[in-house]
């Protein structure tokens, strides 16, 4: 057993083999249904409201959201000042803000300079432009090596970064959430906001992808 | 504390395994244990850094062979008896064995989400005394293993570093995560080499910085942060 990688087995029913403990899903489940009931039971939470929780991270906010901010910094060199400037006010210029990202900056790649971002502690995350963090940012394997050797780990996403690019990491120990904006790719120029915003990955968002070359946005 | 959480710089755990196009959740449990744990929350008993600290304190050899929403679910259990709002043996028994307490705040009603998810809790307080330390400024990282909650990591403790950027005052999780109040404090971004993180080996082109809030630091020696 590789312990910890958080990893689940994928919803098509596969199994990686990573996790042996949420193997038992039945059994999770049925600890979530117990806490539920009693929590129910004695009136101090309401049904209705759990399923407008999910709801919202389920369909109203992911890294779409995220993937317009970094598009209008792209498009719009005011808007990118504002950003640098104070990234929860201009983010919140989109509509976009609240728990998790109550305190938010944003960290622009550049050729000389890429940006990661870990949370070794727990799995803080800037839930208003990135939705819930994807099982590896939270993941044992992550946490441990973004801190100690991101360049390999960044191989382990396909990325290679060229000589002479250095790295920064941000481990996010505060109430501080970090937004990477990543570098615009190439012949882009004149490209619609909405456009770019296909380039922008979540793992982009983070410093563990690029953004898409254009050949490569979803048609 | 010095537990599993504090994963930065171990090694042994394999290659991370990203999951092309992952959905947000993998099991319907994995949705219910995040809702449950907000909405318990939002009755106001714990703070999120309490809410850390019952996760972190989980035995390592736990908290390690568990997925994050186990975690999740497992420190919303310590968290429910700690506070008297659910026994272990009623969770064992999936039902109220006994009369509810007077809550915090009231029940999260489903038309209040929206709003209480986009209001947050900022973090940010106001300043009642000057930073201590100021923009460039060469820090060093107090040495300490506080049996209680720290947002220190260890792998930067006693380290070198310098202040990039005063972010404000804000709640230290060291005091609020053990019901001793807010104790609003400057909070620093504060850069270390990687070589004085890792050692001559590490790569020469890396830059590690952390949120660290004032208690955490010392004045530093100039040459030594600007290595």
């Amino acid at each position: 057993m590789t312990i910890a990688t958080g990893c689940c087995p994928p919803a098509s029913g596969g199994d990686d083999g990573h996790d042996a403990a949420s193997r038992d899903d039945a059994a999770m489940a049925r600890r979530v249904a117990a806490i539920e009931s009693v929590l129910t039971q004695k009136g101090y939470i309401d049904p209705a409201a759990l399923e407008a929780i999910i709801e919202t991270y389920e369909h109203k906010i992911g890294p779409r959201n995220g993937a317009r901010v970094v598009a209008r910094a792209w498009a719009d060199p005011a808007y990118s000042e504002r950003l640098a400037r104070d990234a929860t006010a201009a983010i919140a210029e989109l509509g976009y803000g609240g728990r998790q990202g109550e305190h938010m900056v944003a960290v622009r790649n550049t050729r000389r300079l890429h940006n990661l971002v870990v949370c070794t502690l727990c799995s803080c995350y800037p839930w208003p432009v990135l939705g819930l963090p994807p099982v590896w940012y939270k993941s044992a394997p992550y946490r441990s090596r973004a801190v100690l050797d991101p360049r390999g780990l960044l191989g382990e996403f396909g990325v290679t970064l060229p000589e002479g690019v250095a790295i920064r990491v941000w481990d996010s120990t505060a109430e501080t959430r970090y937004l990477v904006v990543p570098d615009r790719p190439p012949g882009t120029e004149g490209w619609s906001e909405e456009r770019l915003a296909d380039l922008v990955t979540r793992d982009s968002m983070v410093g563990a992808g690029l953004a898409l070359a254009p050949e490569r946005a979803a048609a | 504390m010095n537990g599993a959480q504090d994963l930065g710089g171990m090694q042994g755990f394999g290659p991370v395994a990203p999951q092309p196009d992952e959905p947000p959740f993998h099991a319907d449990w994995e949705r219910r244990a995040l809702a449950v744990t907000l909405a318990a929350g939002a009755l106001g008993h714990w703070s999120i850094d309490e809410g850390r600290h019952a996760r972190e304190s989980l035995h390592p050899a736990e908290y390690l062979s568990s997925s994050y929403f186990e975690i999740w679910l497992k420190g919303l259990a310590a968290l429910l008896a700690r506070h008297g709002l659910a026994s272990p043996a009623e969770l064992a028994a999936a039902r109220a064995l006994e009369p509810a307490l007077p809550t915090r705040r009231p029940k999260l009603a489903a038309d209040a989400v929206a709003s209480a998810l986009a209001r947050g809790a900022p973090y940010a307080r106001e300043a009642s005394a000057p930073a201590r330390f100021t923009e460039g400024e060469a820090v060093r990282t107090v040495n300490a293993h506080p049996t209680g909650h720290t947002r220190l990591p260890r792998y930067a403790r006693g380290r070198a570093g310098v202040v990039e950027r005063v972010q404000g005052v804000f709640v230290l999780p060291d005091a609020q995560a053990h019901g001793l109040g807010e104790q609003p404090c400057w909070l620093y971004t504060v850069r270390f080499e990687g070589r004085e993180l890792w050692g001559a080996d590490a790569d020469a082109a890396l830059s590690v910085s952390i949120d660290a809030f004032e208690p955490y630091l010392e004045q530093g020696s100039p040459e030594r942060a600007a290595s």
